[in-house]
């Protein structure tokens, strides 16, 4: 055989392979929202959940997944930033900076389950917070902690040295080249790598099912005092989210339309994270055009 | 006698254990231009580069030898690094416009220095791009991105950036090897216009280059300088025998 047929074969081959990815891919998204959408109306999106009966809403569900993503992106935001400029920009290459480069890589490739019961262990038991908001966003934030931070890393990484050199050629020190000239010209990549994250926080159940708990207590959307317990604001109420309501009606739902709302709720997961991965990117490209063209 | 406002004595630097400088002595008046030229890998940029301490961004470097700038010591410990790069300007083979604006690239320095004034600040981005020779082609889009310029007006300006902050020296790294023909001769023309006003140190692979702007000339080889003079007296009467077999293309 030459190489020539060699070649054909094998990109035959990969051709081959990705062409099923793409098709259990294509099936997968078509069989979750050809079932889902039919379900998808305001009256579910917006009702709150019957247990017993049918005809119950996601919309506490809803709310508690933006809710949660919201606070957890607040808190772990901040510090991915934090780490991944120190780690990039000012960190020197000795053991200290491998072995935090290793402990986040082992983070990020800790199963989320094993994240979640150390939340119930450490916020829900430990720390009194119960099954609240606040357990799920802490460990939401140990979920999102090390992908986020490797993300902005990279989206640092691709800054050219040249635009570092010439911030500090210019006399500007080494914080202001970082604030002044690499953070702005790295916020269309680090915009993109926040909203994909989010993306996956969204989706999340297993690290929420032991933090956030698995109740959605009725809420009242007129009262807005973070201290009530009805009120949507207060972070140390219970809070199922959509992911978790799919994984919980799908173990143990008794409504007599457990399956519709499962299905319902999968498509409107699906349907959020796709809009997510499409904002990610054209709002990505947008403010890159925005910051380099005419 | 002029000034001189940079010296080098017996000036090595290492890389690692590499020994790159080996021991440099060179001299600069105030004003007028300087080249360092010579084969690739000599050192002329890692020279460049101590004149104004961007090698400390480099690990593992170790420099021992003295500069003085105005007959300050630029390596004592007290000295700022910060101000040091603020009189004494760089500016880099790729053209590294930031990718902000023409406007927001040119009073950057400043700007982030706490000037705050808007027509002092409009007032140093006109003269500024004036004196870089690129004022009139920009002069209409000021506040589009700079990366949408060409590759000599990205240079000009990236120049013009430089001297807002109005430097004393400027260092340029073969800042015209990336460009074309005419945006090269065009960088050449401004930097001939800036020679009344600033001591300007530019490394050129160039020969022909050097001899067009560069009133001394600096030929350096194997971490060496191996001779310095009038440009005329390089090109035409080298001292050196190896500075000879350089110029007339013997090697390099
Ligand atoms: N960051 C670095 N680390 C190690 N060696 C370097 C580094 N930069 C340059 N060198 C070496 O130092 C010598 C001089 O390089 P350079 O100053 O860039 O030469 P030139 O600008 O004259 O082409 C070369 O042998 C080069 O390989
Ligand atoms: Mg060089």
């Amino acid at each position: 055989m030459n190489s020539k047929t060699q070649n054909k074969i094998a990109i035959g081959g990969l051709y081959g392979i990705a062409g099923l990815v793409v098709l259990i891919l294509l099936a997968l998204l078509g069989y979750i929202l050809v079932s889902g959408v039919p379900q998808l109306s305001w009256h579910f999106l917006t009702a709150p959940g019957k247990a017993f009966l049918k005809g119950g809403g996601v919309g506490i569900q809803l709310y508690n997944s933006f809710y949660l993503l919201i606070l957890a992106m607040l808190i772990s935001f901040p510090i991915a930033l934090g780490a991944a400029v120190y780690l990039y920009e000012y960190a020197k290459d000795n053991w200290v900076t491998t072995t935090i480069r290793t402990a986040i890589e082992i983070l990020s490739s800790l199963p989320s389950v094993v994240v979640g019961l150390f939340g119930f262990l450490f916020f829900v038991v430990k720390l009194h917070l119960g099954f609240s908001i606040l357990s799920g966003a802490f460990a939401l934030t140990f979920f999102n902690l090390p992908l986020l931070t490797r993300s902005i890393e990279d989206s640092l990484r691709t800054i050219s040295d040249v635009q570092r050199e010439g911030g500090l050629a210019l006399g500007l020190s080494r914080w202001e080249t970082v604030t002044r000239v690499i953070l702005p010209a790295a916020v269309p990549s680090i915009l993109t790598g926040v909203i994909l994250s989010a993306g996956r926080v969204f989706g999340e159940a297993a690290a929420l099912i032991y933090t956030a708990g698995q109740s959605a207590p009725a809420l009242d959307f007129t009262d807005w005092n973070p201290f009530n317990i009805s009120s949507p604001l207060n972070p140390m109420r219970p809070a199922e989210t959509l992911a978790v309501h799919i994984w919980k009606i799908n173990s143990e739902g008794i409504m007599p339309d457990a399956k519709a709302i499962s299905s319902g709720s999968s498509a409107v997961l699906v349907i959020a994270i796709l809009l997510f991965n499409f904002a990610a990117r054209y709002l990505g490209k947008r403010l890159y055009k925005r910051l380099t063209s005419a | 006698m002029k000034e001189e406002i940079l010296t080098t004595q017996d000036l090595h630097l290492y890389y690692g254990d590499k020994e790159a400088l080996k021991g440099i002595n060179l001299n600069f008046d105030e004003k007028g231009i300087t080249a360092l030229i010579g084969p690739s890998g000599c050192g002329k940029s890692t020279y460049l580069r101590t004149l104004n301490r961007m090698n400390d961004l480099i690990p593992n470097v170790t420099i021992t030898g003295t500069i003085k700038f105005k007959g300050d010591d630029l390596y004592a410990p007290s000295a700022d690094t910060v101000q040091i790069r603020k009189e004494i300007g760089m500016v880099f083979q790729q053209p590294n416009p930031f990718p902000f604006s023409i406007y927001d690239n040119v009073i950057y320095g400043l700007r982030i220095a706490g000037e705050k004034d808007k027509e002092k600040l409009d007032a140093v981005v006109e003269k500024s791009l004036r004196q870089a020779a690129v004022w009139d082609e920009v002069k209409d889009h000021l506040h589009e991105s700079a990366l949408a310029l060409s590759g000599g007006q990205q240079q000009r300006v990236c120049i013009a950036r430089v001297l807002a902050v109005s430097p004393e020296i400027i260092l340029l790294d073969e800042p015209t090897s990336a460009l074309d023909p005419v945006s090269s001769s065009q960088i050449e023309a401004t930097l001939l216009n800036l020679r009344h006003d600033y001591t300007i140190i530019i490394v050129t692979h160039n020969l022909q280059q050097a001899s067009r702007i560069a009133d001394r000339t600096a030929f350096f080889m194997n971490g060496e300088l191996i001779e310095v003079d009038q440009t005329k007296n390089i090109f035409m009467n080298p001292a050196n025998k190896q500075t000879e077999d350089y110029i007339s293309g013997r090697f390099g």
